[in-house]
This record gives structure tokens, sequence and C-alpha cells, in this order.
């Protein structure tokens, strides 16, 4: 018989804390794991509460990332709710395995403590191994917070075990600015936990032995596009699982979830668009840039990063003159790939903003107010004069000379 | 020997539509719920379209095993060995080899023990009989070394 926590109404818990504890509550049957900084404490929190008699379970150690996503493969293969934690070198590690879980439609839960990729070494956060997932097929949520990283997590097993979706799912988190800062968190009773996530049901599970089953499969030329085919329909068709499960939670605990998070869009003139802690910073000062300078200043984020909300980004900014999509990866070569995304689809709707690309806050490097009020200060000239009056694609934050290309 | 009337060969199959395929690329064994399959022969078990052992891969092979009946000491090397499952025994009796399956690896012959072997690889337009009558006879001390 597994323990319940006694939990007050308000928790003192860091982002890390906050996802083990979504763990335990979910009552996850196999962790395996190779422990990473910043996401250590995920799974070394739940090996704890196995340890202490809170959860029934299984905690596999295992000799590199690659081999952590492989046992979670195999344990959610043979039935099992299956989770595990990592980041940056150990989230590439695990990259050729990510594709397998999602090509199996093995509905896994990875939480992501977002961190910088080497070289330099680096262990601070940035969204290099968020951004690396992004054509993996796995669902992406991203919490901005430590309270969304505990809602995330509970409602990404809801997420991606719903028979229709059967996928995937990665909770993200900034690495430290969440993932280790304590932050007030009122979290669902065991109970109510356990009851909203529901039982694990497995689909043709490999230990059922009447109907035997091959998972990872060969195909060549002559399957392969029509299975991947399938699975980019299953990922795109996710979309109302993910608003049906956001409406569930909003129900229980009043607190509302979108696949594109807006704050003071309704008449915004400028905006921002961001993703990870950057979206709270970014809100702070869109409501003292329309306090203190009269910019009608707004933000917008997408929580969903996979399934890419393209539709919903595009109708967000009908009516916005100036945008800054904001990349906190390296982007070795190109435009960010927000940037990308989001001028993508602003670019089939009427509407044509003016849209900068902000590389920002590499290997963990602050992003400041002072910077963000720049940015909406730029952004607020750019839809005056209807014109882009920097370069498209700027670094900030960045000691030297500025760094900047493309008119 | 057994020699499949039909062989389906691997590539040959229907081609279904990405809305036809199965989700996660799952492929079953069998048709329906089985019940202690390993006890049953193969020829018995029920069999899914999507089991390997339906399709045929005949046409990889540009060599084929043989066996020699008279000689055969039954000992199972080559049943233990053999990586495609193509040697058929039954009751440790050997009774032929599995020509949709077989790729004409050569390793049933490789691990055969006797003397001569009782397995050995021919052309595979080789008519048995002709395989039959060329056998090789004994070899004596000084020519194994």
């Amino acid at each position: 018989m597994v323990e319940k926590m006694d939990l007050q109404e308000v928790e003192v818990w860091d982002g890390n804390f906050a996802a083990a504890q979504a763990l335990r509550q979910a009552q996850v049957d196999v962790v395996a794991a190779y422990p990473i900084t910043p996401s250590t404490p995920i799974v070394e929190g739940y090996a704890k509460f196995l340890a202490d008699g809170y959860v029934e379970g299984e905690f596999v150690m295992v000799e590199s990332e690659h081999a952590a996503m492989s046992g979670c493969i195999g344990a959610a293969a043979s039935g099992g709710r299956v989770a595990t934690a990592t980041s940056s070198q150990g989230f590439a590690l695990m990259a050729e395995v990510l594709y397998q879980a999602s090509g199996m439609r093995l509905p896994i839960v990875l939480t992501v403590v977002n961190r910088a990729l080497a070289s330099p070494l680096n262990v601070r956060g940035d969204h290099s191994d968020m951004y690396l997932g992004r054509d993996s097929g796995w669902i992406q949520m991203d919490a901005f917070n430590a309270q969304e990283a505990y809602d995330l997590t509970l409602m990404a097993f809801k997420i991606g075990e719903n028979h229709s979706v059967r996928l995937p799912v990665m909770v993200h988190q900034d690495g430290f600015i969440t993932s280790h800062t304590a932050q007030n968190i009122n979290p669902m009773t065991d109970d109510d936990a356990y009851a909203f996530v529901g039982k694990f049901e497995p689909v043709s599970e490999m230990l059922d032995f009447s109907q035997p089953v091959t998972y990872g499969a060969q195909t060549e030329e002559d399957w392969h596009y029509e299975h991947k085919a399938k699975q980019h329909k299953a990922i795109l068709d996710s979309r109302p699982f993910v608003d049906k499960v956001f409406e569930e939670f909003k129900k229980k605990t009043g607190r509302e979830y979108k696949r594109v998070e807006t704050y003071m869009m309704e008449d915004a003139e400028v905006a921002v668009i961001a993703l990870g802690t950057t979206v709270e910073t970014a809100r702070l000062v869109a409501k003292i840039m329309r306090e203190e300078e009269g910019i009608k200043a707004g933000v917008v984020a997408p929580r969903v990063f996979r399934p890419f909300p393209f539709d919903n980004v595009r109708d967000t900014f009908k009516n916005v003159k100036a945008i800054g999509c904001m990349d906190r990866s390296s982007p070795g070569g190109a435009l960010g790939a927000l940037f990308n995304e989001v001028s993508a689809a602003i670019y089939t709707g009427d509407n044509k903003p003016i849209i900068t690309n902000y590389i920002y806050g590499l290997g963990g490097r602050d992003l400041t107010v002072e910077s963000l009020k720049e940015i909406y200060r730029e952004l607020a000239l750019n839809a005056k004069s209807g014109k882009q009056n920097g370069k498209i694609q700027q670094f900030i934050g960045l000691r030297g000379p500025k760094l900047e290309y493309f008119e | 020997m057994r020699q499949s009337e039909n062989p389906k060969f691997l590539g040959t199959e229907e081609r279904l539509g990405w809305d036809e395929v199965s989700q996660a690329t799952l492929l079953h064994s069998f048709n329906g719920e089985v019940e202690n399959a390993s006890f049953l022969k193969q020829e018995e078990r029920d069999y899914a379209v999507t089991n390997s052992y339906t399709a045929s891969v005949a046409d990889w092979r540009i060599i084929k095993p043989i066996y020699n009946r008279d000689i055969c000491i039954d000992c199972q090397f080559c049943w233990v060995f053999c990586p495609d499952t193509s040697i058929i025994s039954r009751d440790k009796i050997m009774i032929g080899i599995d020509f949709d399956h077989c790729k004409g690896c050569g390793i049933c012959v490789e691990v055969c023990p006797t003397n001569p072997k009782s397995l050995l690889m021919f052309d595979e337009r080789k008519e048995i009989e002709e395989a039959l009558e060329e056998w090789p006879a004994k070899k004596t001390d000084s020519e194994e070394e």
C-alpha cells in the first residue's frame, strides 16, 4: 500500500521538486534515469519517494541518457506509466531514442530542465536543448514557473496517454531560474491528482503474451513515409485533446492554460513572443511600458511548442504592428527558430507586422528589465514608422560591438 | 522438404495508404489471441499477415543447403545455429529445410559435425537427387589434416 503525503494548501517548492511531486502523484511505474544538472533533483526526488514508500514503481539506474530513454521505451512498450528527466548534453545523447519513442507512439513523459549545449560547456539555462527536440515528434509543453512545471507534468500524462493521442510528451522548464528557485505552489491532494491523471491503460503492451506484437519494425521506402505521415497526423490531431485536458484542469484547480498564452494582447500594437521564464519578465515590462511610456505592449507565449500553434499564433497577431521574436538558442547560421516559425505563420495572414529577431540569454545570461524596455521602445518605433529601424536579427545583452544581421 | 505453394515475397504485399497502416508500426504476430503458442508447431499457428513467417525471402538466396538423411545423426546443431529458424526438426529428428525463409548463409553446413557433412551448399538451381548422387565420400584421417 502506497503512503499518502499530507500536503499544505501552499507548499514552497522549486521547479524540480514540483515535477518530482507530479511524478509521485501520477504513480509512475518506471523511471529509468541518468541524472544531469540541472534536472537531477527530479529523478532523485522520485527515487526518494520510492524508497520512502510514497510510490510503487521501479527506479532503473542506467549508464547513459541514451540508455535511460531506451529503458523508458522498453517499460512503456511493456505497459507501464513511464517518465524520466534530462537536460542539455543528456538530451542531446537521448536525441536518437526520442524519435524511437514517438515513432512507437509510447506516452512517455520527459521533464526537461532547459540548459545550454556545449561547447563551451555550460550548465545554465537556455533553450538549445528544447529546440533540439522540435522535430522529434514529441508534444512539447513549456512551463514559465514552478507551479506550471507541476501542473503541466500532471497534464502531460493525461494528454499523452489518451488513446486518441498516444504520444510522448516533454514538459520544459528553465534551468535554475525555474528548476532551483523556491516558489509558492498550490498542489492538488494525492487523491485529486491521481483521479485527474487517471489509471494508465496500455495499448498492445508487449507483456500481453496472448497477443504478441512487434515494436519498432523496419520500413524502407515502401512503408516509412506512410507511417511518418500517420505520426504527423497524430501530433497535429492532438491539439483538441490538449485543449480538453487544459479545460478539465481548469475545472479542477481554477488554473487556466492555453496552447498560446497572451498577456495584454486585446489592444496591443507591439508584442514580444517568447518562451520560458522570459515570458514572466516580459509581462512585467509590458505593464511598465503601458503605464510609464504609453506603449501598447503585449506578450505572447506558445505554451505548447509542439504541435506548433500555427493558426493561433497568426490570429493572435492580427492587429499588431511590430513583433519581437525572442530566441534563447544560438541560431547557428540562420534566424532563430521561433522567429522563423512565427514569421511563417504571420505570412499566411492579412496583417503584415514588422518582425524582429532578438537572440538573448545564451548560457544563462540574464535578460534584464532594461533590455526588454529597449526592445519594446524599438518595436514601438518600428510600429510608428512602419519599417524596420534596426537590423532584422540582433543579439541582446552581449558585450562588445553590436552583433546584428540582415536588413 | 517444405516448399510453400504460393510464396509471398517481401515487398509484393498489398500497398496500404497512410491512413490504413497500423499505429506505431505495430505488427501483430497472430490473428486474434493465442494460448501457449510455444507448444504449437509453426504450421499449426494462425500467423497474421504482418508476421514475417507469412512472407518469403527465398529470392535473397543464390546457394541453398541440401541435407543427406543417410548421414545425418540428428545432433540438432544446425537447428540451434540457424539464424532464420529454417531447419525443421520434429521430436529431435531433422525433417527438412524451410526454403521460404532460408537465406543460404551456410551456417548449418559450417556447424555440421559429421564426416562427410550431412548438409552441403549447392547452386540454387541444383536438383536434390543430383546433389545426393554427387555427395562426397568420408574423408580419411590423412585427408582431414
